[in-house]
């Protein structure tokens, strides 16, 4: 299932949906001819569709609302916190091209503080599925929830098959003794690969899809810090993203442990096709792992697919 | 430049090489090709007649400002940057490359680029806070913003207007591509702008209206300036997306192009009048 037909499937049988765009149709668009008036393009005014959704929410509605991850959360911020926030609608955005997703877009469309600003909202939920698959199966639970919601958009296909969702719970892969990675979004996929490799070097390896980021998975992070070393993997700042929220997590329960984070430190990536992206910037599977043996391998980094939008 | 140097043959040369830039930059991963073809012939006119600027020193303190607003266009930029010995050609062999730092929107890494954009409707204010500095600091650079018109969605470029408006900015330059079209649909499908003129007007602003590939009526435009004592100057220029290829104009689904290079050739020689081009690749749809 693709996430235009889950989203259609979810319009059709529930009338309260009101599926809204600030002119990003790339995933809605067959949309405007199944649902009439229960589509609306707002035009490049990410502002403007924010407030109107929150006063499409205080008459019941449940609008879905898309626009690039980066206007979204960034352009729209003060209206997010403002009216769906401080009122607590369930307006549900849909972010698109978050990350290392907007390739060579430039700093300009790089949402990589999005989690960080929109978890700092109160009563705004967060999330980042690992693939479509995963995508697919967080979405109904997350737009039937009360609670605004703010998902990373990430449409990209593996082969790994997730197991079904639950509101603030992760997906634990495999766990370690030796090292323990946590991460989210497309990510997912490079860390997987990472993991594999780590195991055939002998180490004793977890594997963690975060999945929720707020509200977060406390018992999967204390269950990490028991390993020797907890990775965090993410296409995010390293402030205010994973690592800050494991911190969090480690000092309100008064652990410590050794954590080594892959995140984007105080700068943006550099733009370019995804798949040089992540090489660029360190961030391949075979990268990561060899960073955390602290030796070269004679592995061969499994292919990584370019994108199928460009914005 | 002076008006003594104006020369429509000269000005069609420079847009035809621009084109070709565009066309190349259209593969291994595409650029906004449609988009950015509207706007080729204003920003060709603009530095060939009415920018003050050098390209020995781009960052003359007597430099007129251009500020690219509608980020989407900057293919053409880099071309014509290209063109007038700003950037040198071979680096627009490296478009999306790790080497270089020519990518989907504009960055200052690019001598000549005054201002990263992207995210529409930010430079109106940017170039605002540029002309008010011009103005307190009794200088005369001018100051020019190239805006799309999808992007006139934005409530930021009308917050722009009303400021510049209100501080009597005649040194401050709004161009509209307004080749009717934003991403995927037509504008006045979409969020109806006309009339536009009247609504601009109704802002405070001088504006003029012309054709965009008509460097007579571009020349006759800019010629005289402020268009208006005291007023913000607008100029809606009408335009056509994809303009100089045929088989991509005026098409909603040629916004951004990812040709393959056998495209890339025909599209070439259909910039010379040959009309056979038979595109193959998807037409992409991407917002």
């Amino acid at each position: 299932m693709t996430y235009e037909e889950l989203l259609t499937e979810t319009a059709l049988a529930d009338k309260r949906v009101i599926v809204m765009t600030a002119e990003n149709r790339a995933l809605v668009r067959n949309l405007p001819g199944i649902l009439g008036n229960r589509f609306i393009d707002t035009g490049i005014t990410e502002q403007t569709m924010i407030g109107a959704a929150a006063g499409l929410a205080l008459r019941d509605r449940t609008p879905i609302v898309h626009a690039l991850a980066s206007f979204l959360t960034m352009r729209a911020f003060e209206f997010v916190r403002t009216d769906v926030g401080i009122a607590s609608l369930p307006v549900k955005m849909s972010g698109f091209i978050p990350g290392f997703l907007s390739d060579a877009n430039g700093p300009t469309h790089q949402a990589i503080e999005d989690i960080s600003i929109m978890r700092g909202i109160p009563n705004m939920t967060v999330f980042a599925p690992a693939d479509e698959d995963d995508l697919v199966k967080m979405l109904p639970e997350i737009w039937d929830s009360a609670d605004p919601a703010y998902t990373r958009i990430n449409t990209r296909q593996t082969d790994y098959v997730h197991v079904p969702f639950e509101l603030g719970k992760s997906e634990v892969i495999c766990t370690g003794t030796d090292v323990t990675i946590l991460t989210y979004g497309l990510l997912f996929e490079q860390a997987l690969i990472a993991t594999d490799l780590l195991k055939k070097e002998g180490l004793s390896v977890g594997l963690v899809n975060m999945r929720s980021l707020k509200p977060v998975d406390e018992q999967a992070i204390l269950q990490a810090a028991e390993s020797k070393l907890v990775v965090t993997i993410e296409d995010h700042f390293l402030t205010g993203g994973l690592y800050s929220i494991i911190a969090e997590v480690l000092l309100e329960h008064q652990k410590t442990a050794n954590v080594l984070p892959f995140a984007l430190k105080d700068r943006w990536f550099k733009p370019a096709l995804l798949p040089d992206v992540l090489q660029h910037e360190g961030f391949t599977g075979k990268q990561i792992a060899e960073h955390i043996l602290g030796y070269q391998t004679k592995y061969i980094q499994p292919e990584i697919l370019k994108p199928n939008f460009a914005e | 430049m002076n008006d003594k140097d104006y020369n429509e043959e000269r000005l069609h040369a420079t847009a035809l090489k621009v084109r070709e830039h565009i066309v190349r930059m259209s593969t291994g991963g595409g650029c906004f090709t449609g988009a950015s073809l509207s706007a080729v012939d204003m920003i060709v006119y603009l530095y060939a007649h009415f920018f003050n600027v050098n390209a020995a020193n781009p960052y003359d303190n007597d430099r007129d400002y251009f500020f690219l607003s509608k980020g989407h266009d900057v293919p053409a930029l880099y071309g014509t940057l290209a063109e007038l010995g700003l950037i040198e050609k071979e680096r627009l062999a490296k478009h999306l490359s790790l080497d270089d730092h020519i990518y989907w929107h504009p960055n200052t890494r690019i001598p000549g680029i005054e201002f990263h954009s992207g995210s529409l409707g930010h430079l109106p204010s940017v170039a605002l806070g540029v002309a008010m500095d011009i103005k307190i600091s009794g200088a005369k650079n001018k100051v020019v913003c190239i805006l799309g018109d999808g992007e006139l969605n934005e409530g930021t470029c009308w917050e722009a207007l009303l400021v510049a408006n209100a501080y009597a900015l005649d040194n401050l330059f709004f161009v509209v591509d307004r080749n009717t079209f934003q991403a995927n649909m037509r504008t006045e499908d979409l969020i109806p702008l006309e009339p536009l003129a009247q609504k601009f007007e109704a802002f405070g602003a001088a504006v003029k209206r012309i054709n965009g590939h008509s460097y007579a009526e571009l020349h006759d435009a800019f010629n005289t300036y402020p268009f208006k004592q005291g007023k913000v100057n607008i100029v809606i220029a009408d335009t056509i997306r994809g303009k100089g290829l045929p088989s991509i104009e005026e098409r909603a689904d040629r916004w951004f192009c990812n040709f393959s290079g056998e495209e890339v050739a025909q599209l070439l020689l259909e910039l010379h009048g040959n009309a056979n081009t038979h595109l193959t690749s998807e037409t992409l749809v991407v917002r």
